[in-house]
């Protein structure tokens, strides 16, 4: 279970809008109690996908087997390993925690990809977001089962902003 | 102890901690120490082969570990080590357009490789060939039917010229109008060290006998020109370019275009090196690739830029490879995909290219008809003839300035050459100052002093004089043949490069 505010999702709704046709992501801080997830903070995040990426950190496919394009920032979304080291020094510093990650999937619809689950740390929220020709369409979050075998469906409590 | 600091999303099988203690005196030891204190992180972190997941990054201090040793990175009591997980996703693998290779294409027709006939001696030699189903005696006539034309004998044309011999190609032709020279053999292995001095088409030539005496050379000992490259080339089937300048690129692509033959292109770049098959008829050509030439100087050429020796062996072999396919009519061509070789990464890359429909010579609406001033096209026209200029007085010899430095005379001898460059030969008392950093370390003179400046040949101090000049300096000289005059003339125990 995550709370977060209609704002927040507003929030996710607009970085995708203004990436699209490109991945966009952040960071979703809050506060931690008894399990539950309280979104306080959406942060955007520079996507620092290159393709060599996935090549360095993927045993990644062999382009001669694979001629054309590779793939970019329209279909996929890195958090550098410095930015993530920075969030959590400040968590330690905030007492804030890192709850968990968004990012948008720009003209393909709001589920993870095989690609998500491979990448998911256990137990931060995901949350996705369709963007469809540069317009915002359904979003949905999503947290690692324990087996790490699939995605289940983590339910969202929007509440209201002046919360 | 180390410490280990643990994301939140892993303090679930941390035991709930967000910090550890393990010991080891690397990143690896603490790690495995780590992990057998708390075996449920383990398969967070690590493969089912015992591998720490591509996604996990320990960082030391503020710093990745990858930038320092990697798990052998040493750690010390009070470090402190962080488990960095790399955050990433993205929409499902895309669906990749079906790579469609191009079909195999013969240049030569079965009339032709019916009228050769093989001595026993032939079908020895090539008898790998022939039980090759895919070459058999059929495509080996095919092979001795054949005439390829080699543009150049240097770094590509060499292990090209002499794997098409040894393929038992019956005619190959050669334009090369150089002279063996000393640098050459690092990598122009079709010529040796006796050959220093000899046309490398005759050097060629004798190799190629030795080679496969059954194979015919057409030797032009000229430069491959707008003048002379239609009726060189007429009478060739494939056309392979192994030369190491832009302008003769171009001559040679717009000559295949305008003769309808294809182009087996090579180039190479320090440790860089590309190939593809141009045929305007069934893909693309260089200039749909290129449409423009670099600005001259940019792309430095093998004797500016150094390259690796190996490289063209590689890249010359994928040349004669594709000729040879072209010739047999088996495989898929090299058309309308340029390979990239990273020889330091041992990396091969592949771009589709497509036919550009604006392209100016083999495009519907073509603007070239015939060929053209290629040296004024790449913009060099005039800068091999015209080397920065020096005034009159702005210049001394090598010997007058060993005259006066014998005499004692306290000069100030700026080399303007790159640190590797002064490591391999350097003239005594001088001063190194690459050319780049002459402006801005112009304030370490006296605008009023004498400065003598040298380089390899003397074109980059020409090129410093002119710019110390316009900063004001008066007193400046250019030392006339460089060092390598100084070699010379002076002192041949300093080495020429």
């Amino acid at each position: 279970m995550i709370r977060l505010s209609e704002a927040h999702l507003q929030a996710v709704r607009d970085h995708g809008i203004s990436e699209f046709p490109r991945e966009c992501c952040g960071v979703l801080i809050g506060d931690l109690d008894d399990g539950t997830k309280t979104v306080t903070e959406v942060r955007p995040l520079p996507n620092t996908f290159t393709p060599s990426d996935e090549f360095e950190r993927s045993a990644g496919p062999i382009t001669s087997q694979n001629a054309g394009e590779p793939v970019g920032q329209e279909r996929r979304y890195m958090v550098s390993p410095d930015t993530m080291f920075q969030l959590m020094l400040e968590e330690r510093r905030t007492k804030r925690k890192v709850l968990g990650f968004y990012h948008s999937h720009p003209d393909h619809p709001a589920r993870p990809s095989e690609y998500d689950r491979v990448w998911a740390m256990p137990w931060y929220s995901y949350i996705i977001v369709s963007i469809l020709q540069g317009a915002p369409d359904a979003l949905t979050c999503w947290v690692l089962s324990d087996d790490a075998s699939e995605f289940e469906s983590e339910p969202m409590e929007v509440y209201c902003n002046e919360n | 102890m180390p410490r280990v600091l643990i994301p939140t999303s892993l303090q679930q099988f941390a035991g709930g901690a967000d910090e550890l203690e393990a010991s080891g005196s690397t990143i690896g030891a603490v790690l495995s120490d780590l992990m057998e204190r708390h075996p449920n992180l383990k398969k967070q972190l690590y493969s089912d082969r015992g591998e720490l997941r591509h996604f996990v990054n320990i960082y030391k201090g503020s710093e990745d570990s990858r930038s320092l040793l990697g798990m052998d990175t040493p750690i010390s009591e009070d470090e402190e080590l962080s488990i960095v997980p790399s955050i990433a996703g993205g929409v499902a693998a895309p669906t990749r357009p079906k790579i469609v290779l191009p079909d195999p294409i013969s240049v030569i027709d079965d009339a032709r490789a019916g009228a050769v006939e093989f001595s026993n001696e032939e079908i020895l030699r090539y008898s790998r060939h022939l039980m090759l189903p895919e070459v058999n005696l059929e495509g080996q006539k095919k092979l001795r039917a054949a005439r390829v034309l080699c543009i150049g004998a240097g770094g590509l044309g060499s292990p090209l010229a002499m794997y098409l011999a040894a393929a038992g190609i019956g005619t190959i032709g050669i334009v090369d109008f150089d002279v063996v020279d000393y640098t050459n053999l690092q990598r122009q292995i079709i010529h040796d060290t006796n050959d220093v001095g000899r046309l490398k088409m005759e050097s060629a030539r004798d190799t190629i006998a030795d080679i496969n005496p059954f194979v015919e050379v057409i030797g032009f000992e000229e430069m491959f020109t707008s003048q002379n490259a239609m009726s060189i080339a007429k009478d060739f089937d494939i056309i392979i370019d192994g030369t190491d300048n832009f302008p003769t690129r171009y001559l040679t692509n717009d000559v295949c275009v305008l003769l309808g033959k294809p182009n087996v292109y090579g180039s190479i770049f320090r440790f860089e090196g590309q190939a593809s098959v141009f045929w305007a008829e069934h893909g693309p050509c260089y200039r749909c690739l290129y449409p423009e030439p670099p600005p001259p100087g940019l792309v430095p050429s093998c004797a500016e830029g150094g390259v690796l020796g190996v490289l063209p062996g590689i890249v010359g072999c994928l040349q004669a490879n594709e000729a040879i396919k072209l010739i047999l009519g088996v495989g898929n061509p090299l058309i309308g995909r340029l390979l990239l070789f990273n020889a330091l990464k041992m990396q091969f890359r592949e771009l589709r290219l497509q036919k550009d429909p604006s392209c100016p010579i083999c495009g519907p609406n073509r603007t070239i008809h015939e060929l053209i001033d290629y040296e004024e096209f790449c913009g060099i026209r005039g800068e091999e003839t015209l080397p920065q200029e020096v005034e009159e007085g702005e210049e001394i010899t090598v010997s007058q300035l060993k005259a006066r430095m014998d005499r004692g005379e306290k000069l100030n001898v700026i080399d303007v050459r790159e640190p590797h460059e002064f490591a391999i030969a350097r003239i005594p008392g001088t001063k190194l100052i690459p050319l780049n950093q002459v402006e801005e370390r112009s304030g370490e003179f006296d605008k009023n002093e004498e400065i003598i400046l040298h380089c390899r040949s003397g074109k980059r101090s020409a090129d410093a004089l002119n710019r110390l000049k316009a900063k004001g300096f008066r007193k400046l000289k250019n030392l006339v043949g460089g060092i390598t005059a100084w070699s010379d003339e002076i002192d041949p125990k300093v080495p020429k490069y």
